[in-house]
């Protein structure tokens, strides 16, 4: 078993994939809470939701590189399946903090603005850790897997399928807008004061949110990288080349083509549900389609069907984001459309596309 | 219309061959495309373990045949049955790959961006589910199968390469050798000569006639000199049906068929 696991990837690789976490799992916490914060090595407290914030967008671009990467399915839509994600945790937050918000309700607070006497349905079973997890895997995998269904089994393909994600996008969007839905509108869901029993305003529980996620990242990479080694991620990539060949060859894509499409969406739900927490606030702007087109982008910036061009993108292009919206706000936009452009143009394999024409050059003897 | 249908002195031909098993019944199939007939109730029958060609100037309907066969169309009306009970127009397309039939395409389609092992091993006749797939090791049995085929299509030497890297000619090769490795029971090829070199098409000829027999295979062809070297029998598709069927030198001389494809 161990051994088929180490098979899916180089030594090298795999002393990469480890040292990258180590440093994220060990070395950032410690220069967090043990080296002083004088020192310039010290990571301060601020930095420490950003950079988990961070991880959960690597885990979207993972996620987003399994669809579009390896089986050329472009999902502009998968805002969607992270705010799900986040929405199930928010939901969970806001019921174990009942009786604690401004108005000592047993209800959350939007619910006695909005005048309701109880809980809908829907918010049933929250309370519960268990149950919540449950959901972050189940409402976004079902939502999935129904959308899929009907988009494949109709041959929905190309621009076609992107343009219907996008839709949907924006209509769950407005939905989750209505104060009538039941989810906040348009403030969403806010306002957290612990989870699992720990305060959320202690650095400790920031710490361990982040650290969560990095693990949670790890063993998913490990999986996408699995999935990619195994006859499947050749069955996907062969879809994605030659789509009526591998139907003649006795597959049925559109089996495929829901098995990756609903993992992916399961994969963005977990990472909107770590986002949640450490964020503080979820509400439908997450579902903006703007939102789903920047992860296509990071992506693409990374460079699409490698997995690292993925996870890499989503460091690049947020870590650029975070620096510019402070510095020139006003030019985030543009700039981020330019190395959009700028990727496509110069760049089609992405940021690892360099170290590939570099590799090249070296087997060819500098050539 | 009558003037059109097979002339009884063809007939004779499929007597001799009345005693095989037909493997594939095609009957009266019609298929419209925005009101033009590409299949006019076309029926052709096809016997086991025969090489069988289908000629045809452009547009008579060959590709659309090959396109109902293999459940890419759904035909209007009229059935196809594979043996005796399976019948091919209520399945799709992996179903109808997965009783037994093996289509090469007219533009060769093969998976570009994995090496010629991978392209056959994905092709292999075994189970093709998705839990299947994400754990399935390949045995030494089939490893040992995909190199013999390798080697019947003359790729060894480029087991490890990638497929896009392959000439126009590679490519139609590996695609029948895809086909092989499946095992089907009936081979569509769909102008597996297209664009080689006489010398390509040299050794296509020894392919092909080494699988007759072992398969029934079904060749859809423009190129008559090829089609003379391989086929034991010819069916002249004319405007969606079929204009005479018989033995190469029978189909040659009969005057429909030279009135309307190899005369002027």
């Amino acid at each position: 078993m161990l051994k088929d696991i180490l098979e899916i990837q180089s030594k090298r690789a795999w002393v990469l994939t480890l040292l990258l976490a180590s440093i994220m799992v060990i070395v950032i916490p410690i220069l967090n809470v043990v080296v002083p914060e004088d020192s310039v090595l010290h990571i301060p407290e601020y930095l420490i939701p950003l950079l988990g914030k961070f991880l959960c967008y690597a885990l979207v671009a993972l996620a987003m590189d399994l669809i579009w990467g390896y089986t050329g399915i472009l999902s502009l839509g998968h805002g969607v399946f992270f705010a799900l994600g986040g929405y199930a945790m928010g939901m969970h937050l806001m019921r174990v903090m009942a009786g604690e918000g401004v108005y000592r309700s047993e209800l959350p607070d939007f619910m006695v603005f909005l005048d309701w006497k109880e809980l809908p349905w829907y918010w049933y079973g929250f309370d519960h850790f268990w149950f919540t997890l449950l959901m972050i895997v189940l409402i976004p995998g079902l939502f999935a897997f129904i959308f899929g269904f009907f988009a494949f089994r109709s041959r929905i393909k190309g621009v076609y399928f992107s343009i219907i994600t996008q839709a949907m996008t924006y209509a769950l969007m407005l939905l989750f807008f209505r104060n009538e839905t039941g989810f906040g509108g348009n403030n969403g869901l806010t306002d957290f004061k612990h989870i699992l029993g720990f305060s959320l305003h202690e650095p400790s529980t920031k710490l361990g949110l982040y650290i969560t996620t990095a693990i949670v990242l790890l063993l998913s990479y490990i999986l996408c990288r699995y999935i990619v080694y195994s006859k499947l991620g050749r069955v996907l990539t062969a879809i994605r080349d030659a789509e009526s060949r591998v139907m003649f060859s006795g597959y049925n894509p559109l089996h495929y083509k829901l098995f990756v499409w609903t993992l992916s969406a399961i994969l963005c739900g977990i990472a909107g549900a770590l986002y949640v927490p450490q964020v503080g606030i979820i509400n439908p702007s997450e579902m903006q389609p703007a939102n789903s087109i920047e992860m296509a982008i990071w992506v693409a910036v990374g460079g699409r069907g490698t997995l690292v061009g993925a996870l890499l993108g989503a460091g690049l292009v947020n870590g650029a984001k975070s620096w510019f919206t402070v510095a020139y706000p006003d030019l985030w936009l543009y700039f981020l459309g330019a190395i959009f452009i700028a990727t496509t143009l110069f760049l089609p394999k992405g940021v690892v596309g360099i170290t590939n024409l570099f590799n090249k050059k070296i087997k060819n003897g500098g050539k | 219309m009558s003037s059109l249908a097979p002339e009884s002195t063809t007939q004779s031909p499929k007597e001799i061959h009345a005693s095989r098993r037909n493997l594939l019944h095609v009957e009266d199939i019609t298929v419209s495309f925005d009101g033009f007939k590409a299949l006019n109730n076309l029926t052709l029958y096809i016997n086991e373990g025969i090489l069988h060609c289908i000629i045809g100037p452009n547009g008579a309907g060959k590709t659309t045949l090959l396109d109902i066969i293999t459940g890419k169309t759904k035909p209007d009306k009229g059935s196809v049955f594979f043996g005796n009970d399976i019948e091919l127009t209520k399945l799709s397309e992996h179903e109808i790959s997965q009783v037994g039939i093996g289509r090469k395409f007219q533009k060769p389609t093969v998976f570009e961006n994995h090496t010629l092992f991978e392209n056959l091993e994905l092709a292999l006749n075994s189970k093709k589910d998705v839990w299947h797939s994400l754990f399935v090791k390949l045995t030494s049995e089939q490893r040992d199968r995909v190199e013999e085929v390798l080697d019947i299509i003359g790729l060894s030497d480029k087991i490890n390469e990638q497929a896009g890297l392959l000439s126009h000619g590679q490519k139609q090769w590996l695609e029948i050798g895809m086909l092989l490795v499946q095992e089907p029971k009936l081979l569509l090829l769909d102008e597996p000569v297209a664009g080689m070199t006489p010398q390509e098409i040299e050794n296509s000829i020894t392919l092909l006639n080494s699988l007759a027999g072992k398969h029934t295979v079904v060749v859809v062809e423009h190129d008559m000199e090829f089609v003379r070297s391989i086929a034991e029998r010819v069916t002249v598709l004319h405007e969606g049906s079929v204009l005479a069927e018989g033995s190469m030198d029978e189909v040659q001389n009969n005057p429909k068929v030279i009135e309307v494809y190899l005369g002027e």
